[in-house]
């Protein structure tokens, strides 16, 4: 059967394909091919559902790096599989949808790769359990969203909307690489499994708070939460399969995740619970308020991504609270939250998903996405309207749809909260019902502005772009089946949550797992309760916003754009180029000599002071092997040829008395018995040699200095404290013990490595590693002098150096 | 470089198969003796040089219809690839192994997989040095 480390690497190895296939098969949609991969993933997924409803989880693991605890080890689990099973069935939608939505006039090749290179990063970050993997697979789940929001680079607003989302979401990133390395100083271990295990007894250490801190910094950048949600509005630059995807049900839910998979770590923490629930509300509050007042469908539906993220966001906050309890079953209440949020995030991976296609079915279709210019599609695009209609309302909470019943659970769980006890609750509780209620409010209103501004009304033809029409059959199949999962899961939610839900439930609450069923019932129908009372207030209350709109909307003058968190995030990033810009002119003067100096002065002074500091310079010659005549002889040759280059008229000579050196030195390497050494020595010699004549070809005439005595004096002081410095180094290492021998290895390199060449068996096998990346890094070096010196012959004669 | 030198060409020509030689020889010795995968593709890159030294660029593109842009990156993608290939056998990345085959004529003979690594680095050398030689060298 297939395993989960093949199902992350599969989409990675389709997509390095894809530029054959795409020069092979030029009359084909490429996307037909690449559709296979996600249909096929999910099956491969869906076919572990029965065994896992029986509460079973799977473990694989690879050792990847071993001598660092990183091993390749994925963990399927009911969490994962809800995510994976949204990041295959909701990719393979959004493929279908794009062989119609983008034409083969358009650099195919390159989307699907994108494609397929954030669906295995997605995969790799659901199912990872290392953490240093998952953040790998984190990081480029960024990079690839960056590359889709700029597929077409060639507008403005895609490039800065994606500088935007890198930006933010990355540097999120980066702190949650080191809450991870916190968990890892704390625990000792990289797994999640094994650090929620053991983590009970270090809740008082002193690294346990800023670890949880960088990690829901990490999570929150992705998913948008209060006040970095400003990138996802701007990443609806990218072509709508991409929005569809990435932006509403998939990668913005990673950091949703990421607090789930850590709430038995965290929760039951007072800083978690009111840093999850309150910015998971306040952003579902702020979302939906700002939705409202955008004219464009594809931000307003940005926006409200925002806020349903919030909304789950903040159901995880408050199931993190049954943790407090130590699982008594009291708590149990408490955990219907999470229920609620598991079931959440389905149901808003399939209403935002058909919204967005449809959006994007319009937007072809009329060519414009302006709510101001739609209306009165309704008879001309009458399928779309109808997916349309289901997806709103069920993202407005209504009935027969999914969104009805999570909204509810929603209510239920911001009521309970309020009944609460701990964490202070008994004074603040009651703002979480009211907040969720007012957000509710907006999001009705907003939902009722997608349908009608856009379905009803009067139409006007001339306002767009090209006469409407509606969208073919294959356009219209993934929407389609999207909204009758919409309705179908209102009808049999229970089959949801007793296949999906319930075992993710026991992966959010290992312990409370054990002793009892975390299932829930869910019903459409609860009685006249609370929660349906507030449904209602709603309905009402939105309703009349809607219709009065035009009297409120001034409330959102006393937001001017001036103050906004995008005016702020554009002004840190002018600062940021301008001081950066001004550092860097300060230093980089273009003269060879400064630079030259800059590094001698950082070298003296770090590797000088760290020897100085640490009284590592101790020289002991009594262990040194003697000097014998012919060492003495090279040595002095190599000290003629040094000294006799600052005489040298011409640059010929000095490039030739400089090889004088070098060759020397690999004859040394003979003398003492290192013909490895001595072999790359001369090669590297041979390559410098011939790399300084070609670069002395471009460089003035050798002319005799006019430096004042001052300067000549600084610089011969810098170069002599340099050679001096090297030579101490170079006597006192002999002396250091401050790591372990490695010599152990070597000697027995022939049965560790198979190899009577140990230089060999170092650079092969021992330290392979290094070697790699070395090599990795002479490629990166070799492309950047390719393309500086390609740079330069496109911009003509034109020579920015000098 | 316009200028004609004939003996240096004239010795370039055999010069050069003497030298591609030692390359070969010094890269399959370095398992057990000097040589290696870093060494025989420096040694490999300054025979390119001499030849382009020699003649010309263009004689030398004749001579070795490559593009050394590919080589280098068919060279990190060797080395890259090795280190994944371990996976396939369940064993941690980049594990190197050797076993000793029977080959008709030639005898008794080892086979490892850093060979393989090390065909890699040898390209990824060739590659980079040439290049990095190549875009300065007509960047004139």
């Amino acid at each position: 059967m297939l395993t989960i480390n093949m199902a992350i690497a599969i989409p990675f190895i389709i997509a390095a394909l894809i530029p054959f296939v795409y020069k092979r098969f030029t009359r084909v949609h490429i996307g037909w091919f690449v559709l296979f991969v996600p249909a096929v993933l999910f099956i491969a997924l869906a076919r572990y559902i029965p065994a896992m409803a029986k509460g079973n989880t799977y473990l694989r693991s690879f050792d990847w790096i071993p001598s660092y605890n990183i091993n390749f080890s994925t963990y399927l689990d009911g969490l994962s599989m809800i995510l994976g099973l949204l990041i295959t069935g909701v990719g393979t939608l959004v493929i279908l949808y794009s062989i119609y939505y983008l034409s083969t006039n358009e650099s195919l090749h390159r989307f699907y790769l994108y494609l397929l290179l954030f669906m295995g990063s997605m995969l790799g970050v659901v199912f990872s359990d290392n953490m240093m993997v998952l953040y790998v697979f984190w990081e480029l789940t960024s990079i690839s969203s960056f590359l889709l929001i700029a597929f077409w680079f060639h507008r403005k607003k895609s490039r800065e909307g994606a500088q935007k989302s890198l930006l933010i979401t990355v540097s999120g990133g980066f702190g949650m690489l080191i809450g991870f390395i916190m968990l890892y100083v704390m625990t000792g271990t990289f797994s999640v499994r094994e650090v929620i295990a053991t983590i009970s007894t270090y809740t008082d250490h002193q690294l346990f708070l800023p670890a949880m801190l960088l990690i829901l910094l990490g999570a929150f950048t992705k998913s948008a939460q209060f006040p970095f949600h400003i990138w996802l509005p701007d990443a609806m630059e990218a072509p709508t399969p991409v929005s569809a995807y990435l932006h509403s049900a998939t990668m913005v839910k990673a950091g949703i995740y990421l607090v789930a998979r850590f709430t038995p770590v965290f929760g039951g923490d007072a800083t978690w619970f009111w840093l999850v629930s309150g910015v998971g509300l306040f952003t579902m509050f702020w979302g939906s308020f700002t939705a409202v007042r955008q004219v464009d469908l594809k931000a307003l539906l940005a926006y409200s991504t925002v806020s349903q993220l919030g909304l789950i966001m903040s159901l995880f906050g408050i199931g993190s609270a049954a943790y407090y309890y130590d699982f008594s079953t009291s708590s149990i209440i408490y955990t219907q939250a999470t229920f609620a949020a598991l079931f959440h995030l389905i149901n808003h991976s399939t209403f935002k998903g058909a919204l967005f296609m449809i959006v994007g079915i319009l937007d072809f279709e009329t060519g414009t996405r302006d709510l101001r210019r739609l209306g009165g599609l309704m008879a001309i695009m009458p399928v779309s309207f109808t997916i349309a209609l289901i997806g709103s309302f069920s993202m407005a909470g209504l009935p027969p749809f999914n969104g009805f019943l999570s909204k509810e659970m929603f209510f239920e769980a911001a009521l309970n909260i309020g009944q609460l006890d701990i964490f202070s609750l008994s004074t603040w509780g009651v703002i979480f019902p009211i907040i969720a209620w007012v957000g509710s409010v907006f999001t009705f209103v907003y939902c009722l502005i997608i349908v009608f501004q856009t379905f009803f009304g009067e139409r006007h033809l001339e306002r767009l772009e090209r006469p409407p029409k509606e969208a073919s059959i294959g356009m219209l199949t993934a929407p389609a089946i999207l909204a009758l999962l919409v309705v179908g899961i209102f009808f049999f939610p229970n089959l949801i949550g007793r296949y999906l839900l319930t075992p993710a439930m026991a992966s959010v609450y290992p312990q409370l797992a054990l002793e009892g069923n975390l299932g829930q019932t869910i019903s459409a129908w609860h009685g006249f309760n609370t929660e349906l009372m507030m449904t209602i207030g709603v309905i009402i209350v939105g309703a009349l916003l809607y219709l009065f709109r035009n009297y409120w909307k001034g409330v959102y003058k006393l937001f001017p754009a001036s103050w906004s968190l995008d005016a702020l995030y554009n002004y840190l990033l002018e600062q940021l180029e301008g001081s950066a810009y001004s550092i860097t002119n300060f230093y980089m003067t273009g003269s060879l000599r400064n630079y030259l100096v800059f590094i001698y002065l950082f070298f003296i002074a770090l590797a000088g002071g760290t020897f100085l500091y640490t009284g590592a310079l101790s020289i002991d010659l009594s262990g040194d092997a003697p000097i014998g005549i012919y060492e003495g002889l090279i040595v002095l040759v190599m000290i003629i040829a040094a000294i006799s280059i600052l005489f040298a008229k011409s640059r010929l000579t000095a490039i030739i008395l400089n090889g004088v050196l070098g060759y020397s030195i690999s004859v040394v390497f003979v003398l003492l018995r290192a013909p490895d050494l001595a072999l790359t020595q001369i090669g590297v010699e041979t390559m410098t040699t011939v790399l300084f004549l070609l670069c002395f070809n471009f460089l003035p005439d050798w002319k005799k200095e006019d430096a004042p005595k001052r300067s000549k004096a600084l610089n011969m002081g810098i170069a002599v404290s340099v050679g001096v410095l090297f030579v101490l180094i170079a006597l006192s290492v002999q002396n250091g013990d401050l790591f372990n021998s490695v010599s152990s290895y070597f000697e027995n390199a022939y049965e560790l490595a198979g190899g009577k060449n140990i230089v060999n068996t170092i650079i092969g096998d021992f330290r392979a590693f290094d070697t790699m990346l070395e090599v990795t890094v002479l490629l990166i070096a070799g492309i950047g002098v390719f393309s500086l010196a390609k740079l330069k012959t496109k911009k003509g004669d034109q020579n920015l150096e000098e | 470089m316009k200028s004609n030198d004939v003996i240096l060409q004239a010795v370039t020509k055999i010069v050069v198969f003497i030298i591609l030689t030692l390359a070969v020889y010094l890269f399959f010795s370095g398992h057990n003796n000097p040589g290696g995968g870093f060494i025989g593709g420096l040694v490999l890159a300054a025979a390119v040089v001499l030849l382009i030294l020699a003649f010309d660029v263009n004689t030398m593109q004749r001579a070795l219809p490559f593009d050394f842009k590919v080589v280098g990156a068919l060279g990190g993608f060797i080395v890259i690839a090795t280190g994944f290939g371990s996976l396939l056998f369940d064993v941690p990345f980049l594990t190197q192994t050797m076993g000793e085959f029977d080959v008709p004529f030639f005898g008794e003979m080892e086979f490892s997989t850093v060979t393989i690594f090390e065909v890699g680095v040898a390209l990824a050398v060739v590659g980079v040095v040439v290049t990095i030689i190549l875009s300065i060298s007509k960047d004139v």
